[in-house]
């Protein structure tokens, strides 16, 4: 492996959180804010969300979620300082803070999904 | 349909001037002609300084690739017609040195086309007395698309990347070792990894997809890159959690 970059692992949270947003997202999206507004599905209660939220493997789910698409936020926004802006000398400083960010984000997430 | 349109070519002739400049002509319209029926004309007609490279006039070749009204396209496959009303821009390929008027310096693409060995690569040849090497026709349609290729380097000059990254591989080179990594004859995907999965191999492409909007032979580099990396990033982690496995030497 001498000589490779450590790229693919960026890249592995990147495309693994582009696709489960773009797939989950979306149905989270028309189901919350599409198709209960309209009446086509009926409003889970308060006690029904927050047991569904309580069980582990809805925590799992989300936790999953929640930090792949950060990474894959991270990885992109890296990418669009460096060529969109043309700050790829600040190599170092852009990386850490990108994917500094992701960790932090995916931080809160474990610390809010463990303590509900 | 207009009798005559205006074009206008970026010139460098650095003999005479230290800098580019626009010169403009005006040429007939016939519909049958292409954008390089219109620079022959030029050529032959109004002002034979003009240098710009062309063969086939079939889309074969790839020589007569040129920015068009800022689009990298094959003048030989592009009606003069559909650039109407004009003045229409011509300019050389975007992000290689410029020789002369439309001629790109060649040098950067060709090392990195080398660099990929584009060939088929055997660790040893079996002996002619067991005859030629079969391929089944699913076999052949698995790198066929990328076979199309014919180094046209209009994907160069639609990547912002390689642009911006000089040392960026770029997208026909990576099609091409895929070309040869999806041929069943070949043995040298390994080598070809360990030069493509670098940071100036395939993870410096972030994916715009201009290359395999302008390729005029539906090779889609994006596509080859993208897969490239799925490969590359399963490599690594096998080669990260089983240390012994999969990579061979």
């Amino acid at each position: 492996m001498k000589g490779r970059s450590i790229e693919p692992f960026f890249w592995s949270l990147f495309s693994s959180g582009g696709m489960l947003a773009a797939l989950v997202l979306p149905a989270l999206a028309l189901a919350l804010w599409v198709a209960i507004p309209l009446g086509w599905l009926q409003a889970p209660g308060h006690q029904h969300l927050v047991a569904l939220i309580g069980h582990p493997v809805t925590r799992l789910c989300l936790f999953g979620l929640i930090a792949l698409a950060s990474f894959h936020w991270g990885h992109r926004f890296r990418f669009t300082l460096y060529d969109g802006l043309q700050l790829k000398h600040l190599f170092g400083l852009i990386a850490t803070l990108c994917y500094g960010g992701a960790t932090i984000l995916t931080a809160v997430a474990a610390y809010v999904l463990w303590t509900f | 349909m207009a009798d005559s349109v205006a074009i206008e070519v970026r010139r460098y002739r650095p003999e005479e001037k230290s800098e580019p400049y626009w010169q403009r002509y005006e040429v007939p319209v016939r519909e049958e002609w292409m954008i390089l029926d219109a620079l022959n004309y030029i050529k032959d007609n109004l002002d034979g300084s003009l240098s710009y490279r062309w063969a086939c006039r079939m889309g074969v070749c790839g020589s007569c690739g040129m920015m068009v009204g800022g689009e990298p396209i094959l003048t030989c496959a592009s009606y003069l017609a559909d650039h109407l009303p004009g003045p229409i821009r011509i300019e050389p390929l975007r992000g290689f040195p410029v020789v002369r008027d439309l001629v790109n310096n060649l040098d950067d693409f060709m090392d990195k086309l080398t660099a990929v060995k584009p060939w088929i690569v055997r660790e040893q040849e079996q002996p002619l007395s067991e005859g030629e090497y079969l391929q089944t026709p699913e076999e052949l349609d698995a790198y066929k698309q990328y076979s199309m290729c014919i180094n046209c380097m209009l994907c160069y000059a639609a990547c912002p990347i390689y642009e911006l990254e000089p040392a960026f591989i770029g997208p026909a080179a990576i099609a091409l070792a895929q070309r040869y990594n999806f041929d069943s004859r070949d043995q040298g995907a390994e080598e070809r990894m360990d030069h493509l999965s670098r940071d100036e191999g395939i993870w410096a492409c972030t994916f715009v997809g201009e290359c395999s909007v302008v390729c005029p032979k539906d090779v889609d580099p994006a596509g080859a890159i993208q897969r490239y990396k799925v490969k590359a990033m399963t490599q690594w982690y096998k080669s990260m959690l089983l240390p012994w496995g999969e990579r061979k030497r």
